[in-house]
C-alpha cells in the first residue's frame, strides 16, 4: 500500500522500476551538474558550462548525447564478452545498492532485516566489474588500473564495514529503517529534542566511513585505479561511448547512494527533528527530499576532498587502510560495545 | 656517497629485482611505454620502463619526437632571425631563451646594451621565469592528482603574460630582444600595473604553499622520492632549481651576471639539502617569491636613457667564439656561438637545461614505483622543446 | 678579424694564464693550443688521445666537477652557403666555381675538419673551461668520457648521430633524436638543409619594406 492507494502487483513493480531508475539517475545527474560541473568550477575560479541552457543546466543532456553518438570501440585483442559486460556489472552493483536505501518507512524498495549487511555485500560486486574491465581491455594501463582497483576496494571494504559495526551495535539492528528509528528515538543524555543522530556518538565511525567511501568510489586522494597522470585512465582507458557513460553514471550514482547510506547511518536518515512525528505520513513525501538534501551535504564532502587533495601512492593507501583505519575502527567498536553495556 | 657507490647500489637493486622476477614469481617483467602520447608528459617525451609489478627495474627516456634541428637551422639564418627560432625552445619562458643568444652575439661584437635596456631585459627575464615556474607549481600538483592548483596557476600566470604582452606584443613568443638593446621602451604606467600583477602572484605563492606544499599527502608523495645527490647532479650537469635542491649553491644570476643587472639589487639564492622531489618544489616556490621581489626592486630603479645602442643596420658578427649562459627558468641555458664574420653564425651549440636535467632520469628512476616515475619527472620539470631543441 | 690567434685584450688574465701554464706542465705535449679571453673565458686544445684523461685530470685536480655540455664542430665551409646563394646551384647554372673557402678554425687552433669540444665548470670558484680536441679525419674516433662524467652519455649520442663521430667505449651508441634508420649526419656542413633546397628563404638581407617606403632599402646602407 502506497499513500493509501491499493495497487496491483504489476503496477507496483512498474512503479518500483521507474522509481529505482530515478533513485539512481537523479542523484547521479544532480551530483554531476551541481558539483562536478558547477561547484568545482567555482572552486577552480572558472564558470563551468554556461552555454547549454540557463547556467549550463542542459549540459548533462549534451554530454549524454555526445557519449551516445561516439563509436563503441572494442580493442582487437580485447576479450570481447568481458569487455562489453563489465560496465553492466558495475551498474548492477549500483542498482542492487539502492534497493535497501529507505526514503521513508514506506518508500523502500526492499525492507530487509539485514539491510546494511546486504548493502555492504552487493557493493563489492563492482570490484568484479572493474577487474573485468581492466583485464579484458588488453591494455597494460587498464590491467594495472584494474589490479590496483581490486586491491584498493577490498582493502577499504573492511574499515567501512567495521565503521558500520559501531552504528549497528548502537542501533541494535541491521535494518536500515530500524537504524533511522533508533536515531529518532535516541536521546542525548536524556534530551530527545533532535533524537540522537549517530554522527554525534559515532563521529569516528563517520569519519572512517567517509574515507572508506572515498576509496570505494576511487575518488582522489584514492584514485589510483584511474590516476590519469600515471595510468592514462586506468581501467577506463579503452572505453568509449555508451560503455564509458555507464561507468561514469555508475561512479556518480554510487557516490549518491553511498551518501544516502551515510545519511541513514549517521545523519538520522529521512527524518528531520521537530516538524513531524516519526509515524507521520508526510514523511512518505518529504522523506525522499530530506534524503536528497542530506545526500548533497555528504556528497559535497566527497567532491570537496576529491578536488583538493593530491593522490596517495598504492603502498601508502594500503598502509592507511591496514595500519590506521582498521585499528581505529576496531577501537571504536570496542568503545561502542563497552559504552552500550554501561548505558 | 660517491657516484659509483650509488650506481652500484642501483645496479644491484635492478639485478635483485630481476632475480626476484625470474626465480620467485617465474614471470617476465612488463615493459610499459609511458608516452609519447600520455597525459603526464607535457609534450611528447616517451619513457620506456621495465617493471617488476609496480617497481621500475629500468627506465629509459626516448626523445626526438619534437626535434626541430635548431642547431642546423641557425646556420642559415641571420643573427636577428635566430631569435625567432630560439624563442620556441622553452616555450613557457620564451624571452629568457633570447637573452643568452643576444648576449653572446653582443660579446662577439663588443657591443653593450645601454643600462636601461639591461634593466628592462632583467625585468622581462624574471617575468618569464615567474610565468614559467608558476605553471610548474600548479602542474606538479596536477601530476600528483590534485586538479585544482593547476587552474590557479593558469589563472595567475595570465597576469604576468599580460604584462609581457603589454611590453612586447607577444604573450608567448616576444622576440623582443635585439643585439644592442631592446626593440622598444616600456609603455607608460607599466611599472605600476606590473606591481599589481606581482602582488597577485605573491598571493598565488602563498596559496600554493598552503594548498600543495603544506599538504601531508603531497609531502608523503615527494619526500625522499627521487633523491639526487650533489655529485651526481654535477656529473649529469643538472642546473637551475634541480641543482640547488641538491644543496649546490650555484646560481648564474649571482655568479655570472653577464649583461643583466642582478648585482644591482639584493636577493638570495635558495638551496635545499635534501635533493628530493619535495626539495625541488620547495626551491622553485622560493625562487618564484624571490623573482617577484627582484622585479619589484628593479622596477623602482630603472635608469633613464635609450634602450638601443648604436649598432649597424646589417649585423655582421666578427669572427670568434663566445659562450654565454644564463640562469633560465628551467636551469642554465647557454649558446656557444662560432662566428666567421658573416651574416649568419657558423655554428651554434644550444645548451638547454632540460636536456641535462632529464639525462639523469635513467639513474634516478631505478627501483621507484610507477607513481613515483611521474612525480620525479614532474619535479625535474622539463619542457619538451627544451630537451629536443 | 679573421685571425683568432691574436690575443689582445684590455688586460692580461693572470689567473687563467697561470692555469694554462699549470695545465701545460701536467699535460705536456698533449696540450696543443690555448686561448684566453681576459677576464672571461678559457679555451684549451688537447690531442685526441689525451681527451678523456684531460677531463679526468680537470675534474680531480681542478674541481671542475660540473659537466656542462659536449658537442662538436665541422669546420669545413658549407658548400651550400645559406642555400639561397648556394655555390652548387650556381655551378649548375653554368657559372665558374669559386675556389673553395679555406677552412678556418676557431680559438685555440685546429688541424682537422672535425673538432669535439666540451665544457666544464668549477661551481665553487665560478670559472669554466672549454676543452677541444681535433678528431683524426681517417678514423673519426674519440675516446668516450662516460667513465669520467656519466652525464656525457646523451651528449655523445647526440654528437655521434649528428656528426658521425664514433665514441670509443660508449656502451650504447644508439641514435638519440633521429629515427633508427636515418642516413647521413645532419650537422655536417655538407648535409643539405632540404627545407631550404625546396623553398628558398625570401631575401638574403632581412629588411622588410615598410608601408611608407617607396622602394626597398639599400641592403648595405648603413653597414
Amino acid at each position: 500500500m502506497i499513500l493509501g492507494v491499493e495497487l496491483a502487483y504489476w503496477q507496483v513493480t512498474i512503479l518500483k522500476i521507474v522509481l529505482g531508475m530515478t533513485a539512481v539517475l537523479l542523484p547521479a545527474g544532480t551530483l554531476v551538474y551541481a558539483y562536478l560541473f558547477k561547484a568545482v568550477s567555482f572552486m577552480q575560479s572558472r564558470l563551468g558550462p554556461m552555454e547549454a541552457g540557463p547556467y549550463g543546466s542542459m549540459q548533462l543532456l549534451a554530454e549524454v548525447g555526445k557519449f551516445l553518438q561516439k563509436e563503441d570501440i572494442v580493442p582487437t585483442k580485447a576479450d570481447r564478452l568481458l569487455f562489453k559486460l563489465a560496465p553492466y556489472v558495475v551498474l548492477v552493483s549500483t542498482f542492487l545498492l539502492v534497493l535497501v536505501v529507505p526514503f521513508s518507512v514506506d518508500d523502500t524498495f526492499l525492507n530487509l532485516d539485514t539491510g546494511i549487511y546486504f548493502a555492504m555485500a552487493v557493493s563489492s560486486v563492482s570490484v568484479i566489474g572493474i577487474l573485468m574491465a581492466g583485464w579484458a581491455s588488453a591494455n597494460k594501463y587498464s590491467l594495472m588500473g584494474g589490479i590496483r582497483a581490486a586491491g584498493q576496494l577490498i582493502a577499504y571494504e573492511l574499515p567501512m564495514i567495521l565503521a558500520i559495526v559501531g552504528v549497528v551495535i548502537q542501533a541494535g539492528t541491521l535494518n536500515m529503517n530500524g537504524i533511522v528509528s533508533a536515531q529518532w528515538h535516541g536521546e542525548i543524555f536524556g534530551w530527545g529534542g533532535i533524537g540522537n543522530p549517530y554522527i554525534l556518538t559515532q563521529f569516528v565511525g563517520f569519519f572512517i566511513f567517509l574515507i572508506a567511501v572515498q576509496a570505494e568510489l576511487t575518488q582522489t586522494p584514492f584514485d589510483m585505479p584511474i590516476a590519469e597522470s600515471e595510468l592514462v585512465a586506468g581501467y577506463l582507458t579503452e572505453y568509449s561511448g555508451l560503455r564509458f557513460l555507464l561507468f561514469f553514471i555508475g561512479e556518480f550514482a554510487t557516490m549518491g547512494i553511498f551518501s544516502l547510506i551515510a545519511s541513514v547511518l549517521f545523519l538520522g536518515g529521512w527524518t528531520i527533528p521537530w516538524f513531524f512525528d516519526f509515524d507521520s505520513n508526510a514523511y512518505n513525501v518529504i522523506g525522499p527530499l530530506v534524503m536528497m538534501g542530506k545526500m548533497m551535504i555528504v556528497a559535497f564532502l566527497v567532491v570537496w576532498a576529491r578536488f583538493s587533495f593530491p593522490r596517495f601512492r598504492e603502498d601508502q593507501l594500503q598502509r592507511l587502510a591496514w595500519k590506521f583505519l582498521i585499528p581505529i575502527s576496531l577501537i571504536n567498536i570496542a568503545a561502542t560495545a563497552v559504552l552500550k553495556v554501561v548505558f | 656517497m660517491t657516484i659509483t657507490d650509488r650506481q652500484q647500489l642501483a645496479y644491484i637493486a635492478g639485478q635483485a629485482a630481476d632475480a626476484r622476477l625470474n626465480l620467485e614469481l617465474e614471470t617476465e617483467g612488463m615493459v610499459l611505454n609511458i608516452g609519447p602520447q600520455h597525459p603526464a608528459t607535457h609534450g611528447t617525451l616517451r619513457v620506456i620502463v621495465r617493471l617488476d609489478g609496480e617497481q621500475v627495474v629500468a627506465a629509459e627516456p626516448v626523445m626526438g619526437y619534437m626535434h626541430r634541428g635548431y642547431e642546423k637551422l641557425t646556420e642559415v639564418r641571420t643573427y636577428p632571425q635566430v631569435t625567432t627560432l630560439i624563442n620556441r625552445i622553452d616555450w613557457l619562458g620564451s624571452f629568457a631563451n633570447e637573452v643568452p643568444f643576444i648576449l653572446a652575439a653582443e660579446k662577439l661584437m663588443e657591443v653593450e646594451a645601454p643600462p636601461r635596456a639591461q634593466w628592462i631585459r632583467t625585468i622581462l627575464f624574471e617575468l618569464s621565469r615567474i610565468a614559467n615556474i608558476t605553471l610548474f607549481l600548479g602542474d606538479m600538483a596536477a601530476q600528483l592528482g590534485a586538479l585544482t592548483p593547476v587552474f590557479y596557476a593558469f589563472r595567475d600566470r595570465e597576469y604576468i603574460l599580460n604584462q609581457i604582452e603589454a611590453v612586447t606584443g607577444g604573450r608567448f613568443h616576444p622576440n623582443f630582444d635585439r643585439i644592442g638593446g631592446l626593440k622598444d621602451d616600456l609603455p607608460k604606467g607599466w611599472g605600476e600595473e606590473t606591481k599589481g600583477a606581482l602582488r597577485k602572484l605573491s598571493e598565488f605563492c602563498d596559496i600554493m604553499e598552503n594548498l600543495v606544499l603544506g599538504n601531508e599527502i603531497f609531502a608523503a608523495r615527494t619526500r625522499g622520492i627521487g633523491v639526487i645527490p650533489a655529485d651526481v647532479a654535477q656529473a649529469y650537469g643538472l642546473s637551475g632549481a634541480n641543482l640547488r635542491a641538491s644543496g649546490v649553491d650555484f646560481d648564474l644570476r649571482r655568479d655570472n651576471p653577464v649583461g643583466l643587472v642582478y648585482d644591482k639589487v639584493d636577493w638570495k639564492v635558495w638551496t635545499h639539502p635534501d635533493g628530493d622531489s619535495f626539495a625541488r618544489y620547495w626551491v622553485r616556490l622560493q625562487e618564484t617569491r624571490e623573482a617577484i621581489a627582484i622585479v619589484e626592486k628593479l622596477l623602482d630603479g630603472i635608469p633613464a636613457g635609450p634602450v638601443m645602442a648604436k649598432v649597424p643596420r646589417i649585423i655582421k658578427v666578427p669572427a670568434g667564439e663566445a659562450w654565454v649562459e644564463t640562469e633560465n627558468p628551467l636551469g642554465a641555458m647557454g649558446y656557444y656561438i662560432v662566428s666567421k664574420g658573416d651574416l649568419t653564425p657558423f655554428r651554434v651549440k644550444i645548451r638547454s637545461a632540460s636536456f641535462n636535467n632529464v639525462a639523469v632520469a635513467p639513474w634516478v628512476l631505478r627501483g621507484v614505483y610507477v607513481p613515483d616515475v611521474i612525480t620525479i619527472l614532474a619535479s625535474l620539470y622539463f619542457i619538451l622543446g627544451d630537451i629536443d631543441r | 678579424m679573421s685571425s683568432t690567434e691574436v690575443e689582445v685584450g684590455p688586460a692580461v688574465d693572470e689567473q687563467r694564464t697561470a692555469l694554462v701554464a699549470t695545465l701545460s706542465t701536467k699535460l705536456g705535449s698533449a696540450l696543443v693550443g690555448s686561448h684566453i679571453r681576459p677576464g672571461d673565458d678559457l679555451w684549451i686544445r688537447v690531442t685526441v688521445d689525451a681527451w678523456a684523461d684531460t677531463f679526468r685530470m680537470l675534474r680531480d685536480a681542478h674541481g671542475l666537477k660540473f659537466f656542462n655540455w659536449l658537442s662538436a664542430i665541422d669546420w669545413m665551409p658549407s658548400p651550400f652557403g645559406r642555400d639561397m646563394d648556394a655555390e652548387v646551384d650556381s655551378i649548375l647554372q653554368g657559372k665558374v666555381a669559386k675556389a673553395p673557402e679555406p677552412t678556418v678554425t676557431g680559438y685555440a687552433g685546429g688541424d682537422t675538419r672535425f673538432q669535439v669540444l666540451g665544457r666544464l665548470h668549477n661551481l665553487a670558484d665560478r670559472w669554466g673551461i672549454t676543452i677541444k680536441a681535433d678528431i683524426p679525419d681517417d678514423t673519426l674516433t674519440v675516446p668516450s668520457i662516460i667513465s669520467v662524467f656519466v652525464g656525457a652519455n646523451w651528449h655523445e649520442r647526440e654528437v655521434a648521430e649528428m656528426y658521425g663521430i664514433d665514441f670509443a667505449g660508449h656502451p650504447d651508441q644508439r641514435k638519440l633524436y633521429l629515427p633508427t634508420g636515418f642516413e647521413g649526419y645532419p650537422l655536417r656542413k655538407d648535409f643539405p638543409l632540404l627545407a631550404r633546397r625546396i623553398k628558398p628563404w625570401p631575401g638574403i638581407v632581412d629588411v622588410e619594406q615598410m608601408p611608407g617606403d617607396d622602394e626597398p632599402e639599400e641592403a648595405a646602407a648603413e653597414d
